[in-house]
């Protein structure tokens, strides 16, 4: 049955092919739509296929199926080959299951759209290079997919090539796109590095036989320069694809993509990318203390960070894309305190609770004609009842009300950070937390409630279409109930011994770098059940605080209190909404001077007047035979014809003579 | 060998019998052309067919005896790395005569004999096994090429010709110096033939590496100058911007395609394999010229204002990875070296095609005139984004294979001293998507404002004609490289196990032919005697 896993790619790619090359004469959006969404559909049953069947026989070493001699040369060699086991297959659901709905979303939602089956192939190939991603059993198969889903990306954020969008020194759609592609770059930069070491070192770049050898010989490796060496090269890569400090900067402007594409691409599936190749490195991360405790920090300074600047933002998207730079920043910081599965975990719930908030985000904005601003928009609740309620769901599942299955991975998050990473970086947590309640909060209340603020004549809200409410309310259902899957221990062990299934599930996956870390780095003593319930409590009061400031703050429509706050706190104010400056910052200190060097420095002096002004002096020696032949233009085949056999000759007879 | 050599002869013939067409008829000239370039391209693929890719020696080889008096020979064979390269000549130069078709208006007749001329000699530097024969094919290319930047180029076409002959003849009269040196060192000296002279390519290979360091040293940098001239590397690449913008499209494109790889091959075939000494001894130099190259080239793209100059500058990054690449002196990276040759003629021949296409339409090519065009005409911008991708080096396409294995060659050296040489030129792939990208955003996105470019059209047939096969090129090497790798992969595994030899005293690859193992017992013995 694993030997399907190699089709589960494939069709997608198929898709791709059919509707990229085909489609204009396909017409019909309903078959484009069709061709597209059934692609993702049969891999995600094949996916499912897989699924039961290793939940039956729990293999604990993955399953390799090479396909075929990819890249070989010299001492080098790699295949093309994907890997059947608990993490692949997880990720693998994921991305096809949310996949398929914002699929089905997309046929609704780009109705009449000009491109719309080159809009399906993007989707689809999109599709095909997130599953060779996380389906890969080597690091360059995974680096196809890591770079194969930037390409599209960057591809379907300049989808709407001919429209504005505002942001630091970007003018259109293209640009934010650019920015993507490049920023990533940058960490793909590392990553590639990182490749290249884990080659050098192990000769081979096949997971299991890295993960293998590294995790036999953890005692000559723990704590070496080159784990950490490897491990943060590599983290850098993640810092890029999923949108961290420093490279965060180019998910909000990812924004200027249809909103599909920002709930598929920007918040479910690709941003998770680098918690999925910290969760397949996880022994190499184990092994370099060093490196585990960089991931923490980043993942906790960028949920603060992006939580805190997602409180003042007013477009609806870009709330959201701070609140998924925020999520993810939680999924890495568990991914930093050891906390492999959690971190995982998490991934599958943002997946169903955020992509859901952008499908209802576009919902609501194809209902406003394209109007995202929400201080344009409220009382949309009336209008659109089924959206509204499915958004309400994904804010309770992302502040973390106790159920919904945001609850679950954030509160497991929160506390393995304070029993494995300190009260210090629990408290930090515990405040984006916070923000993220209110923020949330803060969107449903000016979005779906009180007074409406747009203009009547103009904008006649409306409920979406159904291919889109499908997605909606399934979404909605994952969101609620999605969390169950991993009841923590000390709630669910009063039931039966091990509740958290996704616990149980990873285990194959995560036991070997469990094992480094408890060898090398134990946790001193595991605090009493008692102490879990109570920080239980205090992330259900963080939680719910949140909201009722939030709710305090925007019932009042004047919007009294924040007013007043921004004003008095103008400082404060400014840095959140200019991002901390970090744009800017790069502008200043980065970009601008490498493209003045460039060209005050390098082209026009170095190349212009040193290297050619030094040839020029040399050839004004013979300009005067240039002159000449600028003069008899015809004539110059002969001439130059002669001079070379002429000089041939010459040489010849000298040849001749002197032997 | 019928296959070899019509294969070579076959565009002389052609240039020549198209001298007695009459000028007026130019149909019959431009298909005449056409048709000879095509059939020494299947010449040259039933050569392939019949190619044993697991001998790693010379193939096909005629060694026939030209100037007695200084054992001078028409000596031409080939091996996997050459074939390849063969490979991209007659591949290449059917379509440059299908794309100036459109981009050619005057002189029609002087021009596509000068084309073929050039596919002859371009064919001839490939394959030559004598290096007097080598310089000659190398000189004869000079005169074809100097005229049609010359004649058929842009504005500045007689500044930049000139500046191309200066700097290229400056580089060969070193290298012919070097020629004439150690084909009487070799002939007096070493194997002491009745001539006291040699430019058997055959014969020098297997001794030279005896020439002492001290006048080894100057035969590989007189060689390495006329080819790193050519190549070109840095700081010797500032004929390059100007010959590729005044060119025509089809002369920028051989130019690219197929000339400049004539200097890396240079590299490999002379400096690597006759002078390994000298080649350890300056590869990390030449190595660190490659990589600044890598990152200079990408930094002066990023600020041109005229696409076919920034093109050209990307070259200039481009083949620096093909130098690193061949100085590692690992099979990974010579592999990788080679087919990056390949996919640099490919990929940026295809750019520089895509931007002959759109001077045809607007003769201009100042990014500012333009925007918006994706609209107007979305064909072309599908093949533009896939040259651009396999030049930016996207997992999938063709530039990534070669990049990565330069690069992992490079890091995994155990000639070269540092990994920093990889790694600072691995940053050179931020920099591609960098200067690309940028200027695709301005030319094909945001809205088509400009009035001139209003009503652009999308491809024509032949347009399809010229690019299709490129693209096909483009993503099977992208995908399964192994098709091409194989083919070059037992010769560069000789070569490395001759270098490895030298140095460590060991081969490295066990190689399949008998013939080869038979070799190695004949240099390690000459070892021994040393």
């Amino acid at each position: 049955m694993y030997e399907l896993i190699k089709f589960v790619p494939l069709i997608p790619l198929i898709g791709f092919l059919t509707v990229g090359l085909f489609g204009k004469y396909l017409k019909k959006e309903a078959l484009i739509g069709g061709i597209a969404s059934g692609a993702v559909g049969i891999s995600f049953v094949l996916s499912l296929i897989i699924f039961f069947d290793m939940a039956g026989n729990s293999p604990h070493n993955p399953y390799i199926v090479p396909v075929f001699t990819w890249i070989s040369a010299g001492d080098f060699s790699v295949n093309i080959s994907y890997q059947a086991d608990q993490l692949s297959i997880l990720f693998s659901l994921i991305v096809t299951g949310v996949g398929f709905l914002i699929h089905v979303y997309s046929i609704g939602y780009m109705h009449g759209d000009r491109s719309f089956y080159r809009f399906f192939a993007y989707l689809n190939l999109f599709i095909f290079m997130m599953l060779n991603l996380v389906l890969s059993s080597n690091y360059l198969l995974t680096f196809l997919g890591w770079e194969g889903v930037g390409l599209c990306s960057y591809l379907l954020i300049g989808f709407w090539y001919d429209r504005k969008f505002d942001g630091v020194r970007i003018t259109w759609t293209g640009d934010a796109a650019n920015k993507a592609f490049i920023v990533n770059r940058i960490g793909d930069f590392g990553f590639l590095i990182a490749m290249f070491l884990i080659f050098l070192n192990f000769n081979t770049l096949e997971y299991t036989h890295v993960l293998d050898s590294a995790s036999s010989q953890s005692s000559v490796f723990y704590g070496s320069g080159l784990m950490t060496a490897i491990t943060l090269l590599m983290f850098l890569g993640c810092t890029g694809k999923s949108a961290q400090i420093p490279l965060a900067v180019w998910l909000p402007d990812a924004m200027a993509g249809p909103t599909p594409v920002s709930a598929l691409i920007h918040a479910a599936t690709m941003v998770t990318a680098g918690i999925f190749l910290i969760a397949r490195n996880s022994v190499l991360f184990a092994l370099s203390p060093v490196s585990m405790e960089v991931v923490m920090i980043v993942g906790i300074l960028t949920a603060f960070t992006a939580a805190s600047i997602g409180i003042v933002q007013n477009d609806f998207k870009k709330v959201l894309a701070y609140s998924t730079v925020s999520q993810l920043g939680f999924m890495f910081a568990a991914l930093g305190v050891g906390a492999f599965t959690a971190g995982v975990f998490h991934v599958m719930t943002h997946a169903f609770f955020k992509g859901l908030l952008f499908l209802a985000a576009g919902a609501v904005i194809h209902g406003m004609h394209d109007e995202q601003n929400i201080k344009r928009m409220g009382g949309l609740a009336h209008h659109m009842p089924t959206t509204y309620k499915t958004f309400f769901v994904a804010t309770l599942a992302i502040a973390g009300i106790p159920l919904f299955s945001g609850f679950f991975s954030k509160d497991e998050i929160l506390w393995l950070t304070f029993s494995n990473g300190g009260w210090f970086a629990w408290l930090i947590l515990a405040t984006a937390a916070f923000f993220t309640a209110f923020y949330m909060f803060r969107l449903l209340k000016l979005v779906f409630h009180g007074k409406e603020r747009f203009d009547h004549h103009k904008v006649h809200p409306h409920e979406a279409p159904k291919t889109m409410l499908f997605a909606l309310v399934t979404l909605a259902v994952l969101s609620a109930f999605g969390g169950f899957l991993g009841i923590p221990e000390a709630l669910g062990g009063w039931f039966s011994g091990h509740p958290n299934m996704i616990h149980n599930w990873l285990h194959p996956v995560f036991s070997d770098a469990e094992t480094i870390i408890l060898k090398y780095a134990p946790v001193h003593s595991h605090p009493a059940h008692i102490v879990e319930y109570l920080f239980m409590l205090i992330s259900i009061g963080i939680a719910v605080g949140g909201i009722l400031l939030a709710k305090k703050f925007y019932e009042d429509e004047q919007w009294a209190m924040p007013r007043l706050l921004a004003k008095k706190f103008k400082g404060i104010y400014n840095i959140l909404w200019n991002k901390y400056y970090l744009d800017n910052f790069y502008f200043s200190v980065i970009v601008d001077p490498l493209v003045t060097t460039s060209r005050n420095l390098l082209w026009s002096v170095f190349d212009v007047k040193i290297i050619d002004g030094f040839v020029n002096g040399l050839a004004n020696v013979t300009t005067s035979g240039g002159q000449l032949v600028r003069k008899i233009q015809s004539g110059i085949a002969q001439n130059y014809a002669t001079l070379m056999i002429g000089g041939i000759v010459v040489i010849l007879t000298w040849l001749l003579i002197s032997l | 060998m019928t296959a070899l050599l019509l294969t070579l002869f076959l565009p002389l013939a052609g240039s020549i019998l198209l001298l007695f067409v009459k000028r007026e008829q130019t149909q019959l000239i431009k298909t005449g052309a056409l048709v000879i370039s095509l059939l020494s391209f299947i010449a040259s693929v039933f050569l392939l067919f019949s190619f044993d890719q697991s001998n790693p020696g010379f193939q096909f080889v005629i060694n026939q005896i030209w100037v007695e008096s200084f054992d001078a020979g028409f000596r031409i064979g080939v091996d996997g790395m050459s074939m390849l390269l063969l490979m991209l000549t007659t591949f290449i130069s059917p379509i440059t005569i299908l794309s100036s078709f459109y981009s050619i208006h005057k002189r029609d007749k002087e021009y596509y004999v000068m084309m073929l001329l050039l596919q002859f000699g371009m064919t001839g530097v490939f394959i030559s096994l004598d290096l007097f024969l080598f310089y000659i094919f190398w000189e004869i290319i000079l005169i074809p090429m100097y005229f049609i930047i010359g004649v058929w180029g842009g504005k500045n076409r007689i500044y930049a010709a000139v500046k191309f002959f200066i700097f290229t003849v400056v580089g060969s009269l070193f290298m012919l110096v070097a020629i004439v040196w150690l084909g009487h060192y070799v002939g007096t000296e070493i194997i002491k033939n009745a001539q006291g002279f040699t430019t058997n390519f055959m014969v020098i290979r297997d001794v030279s590496f005896n020439i002492p360091f001290d006048i080894q040293k100057w035969m590989f940098l007189a060689f390495a100058l006329s080819f790193c001239i050519k190549v070109p590397l840095f700081p010797l690449h500032t004929w390059l911007p100007d010959a590729h913008t005044e060119a025509p499209t089809p002369g920028s494109v051989i130019l690219a395609g197929v000339l400049l790889k004539m200097g890396t091959y240079g590299l490999i075939r002379f400096n690597l394999e006759l002078f390994p000494q000298s080649a350890f001894a300056y590869a990390s130099p030449i190595a660190w010229l490659a990589v600044i190259g890598i990152i200079y080239g990408a930094l002066v793209s990023l600020v041109q204002t005229d696409i076919k100059k920034l093109v050209a500058y990307s070259s200039v990054s481009h083949l620096g990875f093909v130098v690193l690449g061949i100085f590692s002196m690992t099979a990974t990276g010579i592999q990788g070296a080679i087919i990056q040759m390949v996919n640099h003629g490919l990929t940026t021949g295809m750019l520089f095609l895509i931007v002959g296409m759109i001077y045809e339409r607007r003769h201009t090519r100042e990014i500012s005139e333009f925007g918006g065009i994706a609209r107007v005409m979305p064909v072309f911008t599908v093949f533009f984004g896939i040259a651009l991708l396999g030049s930016v080096g996207l997992p999938g396409l063709n530039g990534f294979v070669g990049e990565y294995l330069t690069l992992i060659g490079a890091f995994t050296s155990p000639f070269l001293d540092s990994w920093a040489y990889s790694i600072i030129a691995a940053s050179g792939v931020i920099f591609a998507a960098c200067y690309l990208l940028w200027m695709f955003q301005r030319v094909m996105f945001g809205t088509n404002d400009n009035p001139q470019n209003h009503n652009l059209k999308d491809l024509g047939k032949q347009e399809w004609a010229t690019l299709v096969p490129i693209v096909i090129f483009i993503v099977w090497i992208g995908i399964y490289p192994s098709t091409f790798l194989n083919i070059s992969e037992n010769s560069t595994k000789a070569l490395v196990n001759k270098l490895e030899l030298i140095k460590f005293g060991k081969a490295k690859y066990e190689l399949p032919t008998e013939m080869d193992k038979i070799k190695l017992e004949k240099e390690q013995n000459i070892l021994n005697t040393k």
